[in-house]
């Protein structure tokens, strides 16, 4: 059986936030909760900024399952994360433990009425028979249907891949390859930061053909 | 001869391109100086600076910028949920079972060996009063909060290992959404209470030289004799800045995770929950101690907080420094049935 995942290629990523729209328009969540975000980081720097697509990693032991006092999530055979809400009761303890974010409550009520977890299900839907049921809880259920998550297939320069662990760890491999990385698809430490082999040799490319 | 044919056409191409390419040179030939460092920046900006360092900021929780406005979303990793996991599964989870169960062992190991504290005189039949009708209010009003909140609090951090296994879903989804409300629901309440009792008694609970010398003899246990006490001991005056100071810990901690609208970060939740956990076992566990005292563990005490009068020989055993003052205001049973009912005494109960 695949084990799923997501992976961002932060060096395709350029913050247009389509995948964040596709899954809200996928899943219609609830006013304020966005399931997948995108963060930016040193906005505005020119040579390190960098923008990643982030919603639930489906953790291999996740945080969220571990602390829970209801017991709410599952992890399916594909692999993922998901989790019962007519079982949630709002205390907002995997909201505490999650490093990455992604559990979101719709409501931060006194008294702790936080209203059910929603969180990113893999475009997996939930545990519910009825299907339009399912839709209205959990969002879409396109694994369902052979489709991946929507968030992936409508990224427009395809740095948010979703899918079997493996395949897409071949596609990041191959591009990483491409990219003239000598140790893998997080950069060089010999090298001068910001600027990649390939990079490095087309600025200077350019810089000889200005010049000349 | 097809090939003839189609040759003229593909030279002319050929030959306009390197046409537009001679004339496009003059421009690549006068470069602008700013032009050149602009070529460098376009390729930084568009493959920019994914190294190891900058993933061990990330790893380290760097925060950037986003268009989400969940509480937190602007930190890609918060490394202070592995932690909250460890120290709430790992440690307050066990330790909590640990003082609960070593709390209740002692106190189950105490009765057997010991037994309850007997009354060595036998009763005379007179009472005094000791805890007004306000005081028993205030005492039992907190405490079936307490035990309330008590228990509500435990399930939310124990209940799934045993109850879920054996409750339908429906049942133990309504069984959790019950405790979770009830705690919180009830904990402001809990709160005034504690609050009122501390106010109310905190002046008979300061500690005197009698009550170092209570301690010193470990409340009667060590040595001959009953040790000299007023009207609080130096075991309940502990107890009482025990729950003070602990409880309202717990109530203060407990306050602040109860009202996420005022947009706590995630980390002041994870803190406070921590603390209220760890403040609540600790208050449970003890408070084992001060239910067995005040019920089974001694002879005559719980009729004082259950109806306000606790007989002359209890209060000359355990408390003969507050007995001395108050042993002219004793009163027969006739006398205080009269009380109650609010009908005059009769003339002969009077003595």
């Amino acid at each position: 059986m695949a084990r799923m995942k997501f992976l961002c290629d932060s060096e395709r990523c350029i913050e247009c936030n389509g995948c964040v729209t596709a899954c809200k328009n996928a899943n219609e969540t609830e006013w304020g909760i966005q399931r997948r975000r995108v963060v930016t980081l040193d906005d505005g720097e020119v040579g390190s900024e960098v923008s990643i697509s982030v919603a639930c990693m489906h953790c291999s032991d996740a945080p969220c399952m571990a602390v829970c006092p209801t017991d709410c999530f599952y992890p399916t055979e594909e692999g993922l994360i998901l989790h019962n809400k007519d079982l949630c009761i709002g205390c907002g303890y995997c909201l505490y433990a999650c490093p990455f974010g992604a559990p979101q409550f719709p409501k931060q009520g006194a008294l702790g009425a936080r209203g059910k977890m929603d969180k990113c299900t893999f475009c997996a839907g939930g545990p519910e028979e009825d299907p339009a049921l399912e839709e209205q809880k959990y969002g879409a259920n396109r694994l369902k249907d052979g489709k991946l998550p929507l968030c992936a297939e409508m990224c427009s320069t395809k740095a948010l891949l979703a899918g079997d662990a493996q395949e897409i760890s071949d596609i990041f491999r191959e591009r990483v390859v491409y990219r003239g990385h000598e140790d893998g698809g997080w950069g060089s430490l010999n090298k001068e930061p910001g600027l990649t082999d390939l990079a490095q040799q087309a600025a200077e490319l350019a810089t000889d053909a200005a010049r000349s | 001869m097809k090939n003839c044919k189609r040759n003229p056409g593909w030279l002319s191409l050929v030959a306009l391109l390197l046409v537009g390419c001679l004339l496009s040179l003059p421009s690549v030939a006068q470069p602008d100086q700013s032009q050149t460092a602009d070529a460098k920046r376009e390729l930084m900006q568009s493959l920019p600076g994914v190294t190891s360092d900058y993933w061990r900021n990330v790893e380290g929780g760097s925060s950037g910028t986003t268009t989400s406005n969940s509480p937190g979303a602007d930190t890609l990793i918060m490394v202070e949920g592995e932690a909250w996991r460890e120290w709430r599964n790992n440690w307050i989870s066990p330790g909590g079972l640990i003082a609960l169960g070593g709390s209740a062992v002692t106190i189950l190991l105490f009765y057997l060996l010991v037994g309850s504290i007997k009354l060595d005189h036998a009763r005379t039949g007179r009472k005094v009063e000791r805890w007004k009708r306000l005081d028993r209010a205030i005492h039992w009003y907190v405490a079936s909060l307490f035990i309330i909140l008590g228990l509500t609090g435990l399930m939310l951090l124990y209940a799934k290992w045993f109850l879920q296994p054996i409750l339908p879903g429906g049942v133990w989804a309504a069984f959790m959404t019950a405790s979770k409300n009830i705690h919180n629901y009830l904990g402001p309440l809990f709160a005034l209470g504690l609050l009122a009792m501390i106010i109310k008694w905190m002046h008979h609970n300061w500690l005197t030289l009698v009550d170092l010398k209570w301690f010193a003899k470990g409340g009667g246990l060590v040595g001959k004799g009953h040790p000299s006490a007023g009207y609080l001991n130096g075991g309940e005056k502990a107890w009482f800045w025990l729950v003070t100071f602990v409880g309202l810990t717990v109530v203060v901690s407990g306050l602040i995770v109860d009202f996420p609208n005022f947009g706590q970060s995630r980390e002041t939740m994870q803190t406070t929950l921590l603390i209220h956990s760890i403040a609540a076992l600790i208050l449970m566990a003890a408070s084992f101690g001060h239910i067995y005292i005040g019920t089974a563990g001694t002879e005559g005490a719980f009729e004082g907080m259950k109806t306000g009068y606790v007989d002359e020989a209890w209060a000359k055993q355990h408390h003969d420094l507050w007995y001395e003052e108050v042993k002219d205001q004793a009163i027969g049973e006739a006398e205080l049935q009269a009380l109650k009912t609010g009908e005059p005494a009769p003339a002969d109960a009077k003595s």
